[in-house]
């Protein structure tokens, strides 16, 4: 069996769709700017990647829009956009054949709190009806399965930013049971004040106003990431299944690994490069076969040497080009790995690195080879490594169709 | 107190439910049952959540068994209404 992705649908808070995030992503254009969906101002930080021009009514069914968080809406549109892509029509599929997957971190924050002030102002008579499930953490796969008619098995993984690789491998797992389709990815939008203020006490937010200085990874001074909303939805398919029905497909999930750190202040190391060698090995390949890396990127110096660590141990020293799009969205919780595996397949369909933007080279840990310019030239095979908080490391393989 | 109307209902089920676009709620929809409308139990709970709140009523939930069309929805909530006066 092998899992290829035929499918891809993007809301990020640098381009709505496909082909708008990835030039943007391309020409370095950034979606992190000022909090505009709440007033921020009383906060210590003010700065988040927001996806632009999201109208929910355009995209999804009225009539799902009052049971739903923004993340979900977004779920269901790039799930549209992925399914679309793939050019598959779901009700052409056995039910039982196809599957959803999808990874969360945070639930649906901004539809959660609007009902928890409800019942805290007013009563609890005053309170949704449909706050029963609109901020679980697996309600977007079950909006998505009931949406699509989707009845093979059904599951969310909650790992922070590891989970959207932890959902991938999943769904993975299902296709290697004989499941034909899987919708996976993972969606987060909880940019409201209890989204922020959740995040605030891990310490690791950069509170630098300026979005233009504000995340950057690897950099000598980096002081903390920012945050986004908004991450891909991936249609991956048995690879026979998608050649029976004629699909195209952007490339295969080759390789997959997940770890889990040791206890702090345990003394052992950290288990980020145990994951990498993991999905290397299990996709069959060396350090020599991977053309780029999309890190974690965490912008915390102590993370960020962890990762380099890890990344020099494998490949060595400027080893692999490494580069971090996510510079222009933020971190994206749940949303951001699947977005990186996104775009490393349009990276390899293209051949092309997109950049990693606002961190100067001559700032970098002289160990990596930082990406900081779009590069031309032919890829094979990528790495996509996501940590989340709490000690989740994930690593993925991405290999060109 | 004034009477509950089937165009208070279909507003209120709107704000509840949302709608498909097809207009699905205009019109003649009293003897619809609500699953007809794609209003499930829950959809039906929310409705029938703010018919309480909009007019200071109480639908005790066992009652609302017998209620299957905004007809039946419609008599129930005035039949509470009046036992207010």
């Amino acid at each position: 069996m092998t899992a290829v992705v035929t499918g891809i649908g993007v809301a990020a808070p640098n381009g709505l769709g496909v082909e708008d995030f990835w030039r943007n992503t391309l020409s370095g254009t950034s979606g992190i700017g000022p909090i505009s969906r709440f007033d921020a101002s009383g906060y210590p930080v003010r700065l988040a990647g927001e996806v632009p021009d999201f109208e929910a009514a355009q995209h999804i069914p009225g009539r799902l829009i009052p049971q739903t968080d923004r993340m979900t809406q977004l779920a269901l549109a790039a799930t549209e956009w992925a399914l679309d892509d793939a050019g598959v029509d779901p009700k052409s599929v056995d039910e039982f054949d196809m599957g959803v997957v999808t990874a969360n971190s945070s639930g649906g924050f901004e539809f959660g709190q609007r009902e928890l002030e409800n019942l805290w102002a007013r009563g609890p008579q005053y309170v949704s009806a449909y706050q029963s499930f609109a901020w679980f953490y697996a309600v977007n796969t079950g909006q998505v399965s009931i949406r699509h008619g989707m009845r093979g098995p059904t599951g969310v993984t909650v790992s922070e930013q590891a989970g959207g690789l932890d959902a991938i491998g999943h769904a993975r797992r299902h296709l290697r049971r004989g499941v034909r389709l899987l919708v996976t990815g993972g969606m987060d939008a909880s940019l409201c004040p209890w989204g922020l203020v959740a995040q605030l006490p891990n310490g690791r937010l950069s509170t630098d106003g300026d979005p233009a200085s504000a995340y950057r990874p690897f950099a000598d001074d980096a002081a903390g990431y920012v945050i986004g909303e908004g991450g891909a939805i991936l249609v991956v398919e048995d690879a026979e299944f998608a050649a029976q029905r004629g699909a195209r497909h952007y490339g295969e999930i080759a390789g997959y690994s997940a770890t889990f750190d040791p206890a702090p202040g345990s003394g052992r190391p950290p288990k980020l490069a145990a994951a990498i060698t993991g999905a290397l090995t299990d996709a069959g390949l060396t350090p020599a076969d991977i053309d780029v890396v999309f890190a974690d990127a965490a912008a915390v110096p102590a993370l960020d040497r962890v990762e380099a660590d890890a990344l020099v141990a494998v490949f060595g020293e400027r080893g692999v080009p490494v580069t971090v799009p996510k510079t222009m969205t933020g971190r994206l919780s749940s949303g951001g790995a699947p977005l990186d595996v996104a775009t490393a397949l349009l990276a390899m369909r293209d051949s092309v690195i997109p950049p990693t933007v606002n961190v100067a080279a001559e700032a970098v840990d002289e160990r990596l080879d930082l990406v900081t310019g779009a590069r031309a030239g032919h890829l094979g095979a990528a790495l996509v490594v996501a940590r989340g908080y709490g000690g989740f490391n994930a690593a993925m393989v991405v290999r060109a169709a | 107190m004034n009477e509950f109307t089937m165009d208070d209902l279909r507003k209120i089920m709107r704000e509840s439910a949302g709608e498909d676009g097809s207009g699905t709620l205009d019109g003649d929809i009293l003897d619809n049952s609500f699953e007809e409308l794609g209003y499930d139990s829950l959809a039906l709970m929310e409705t029938t959540s703010r018919i309480e709140r909009a007019l200071s009523v109480t639908l005790p939930e066992e009652d609302m068994a017998d209620v299957s069309t905004p007809r039946d929805l419609l008599a129930f909530v005035n039949g509470q209404l009046t036992e207010l006066v």
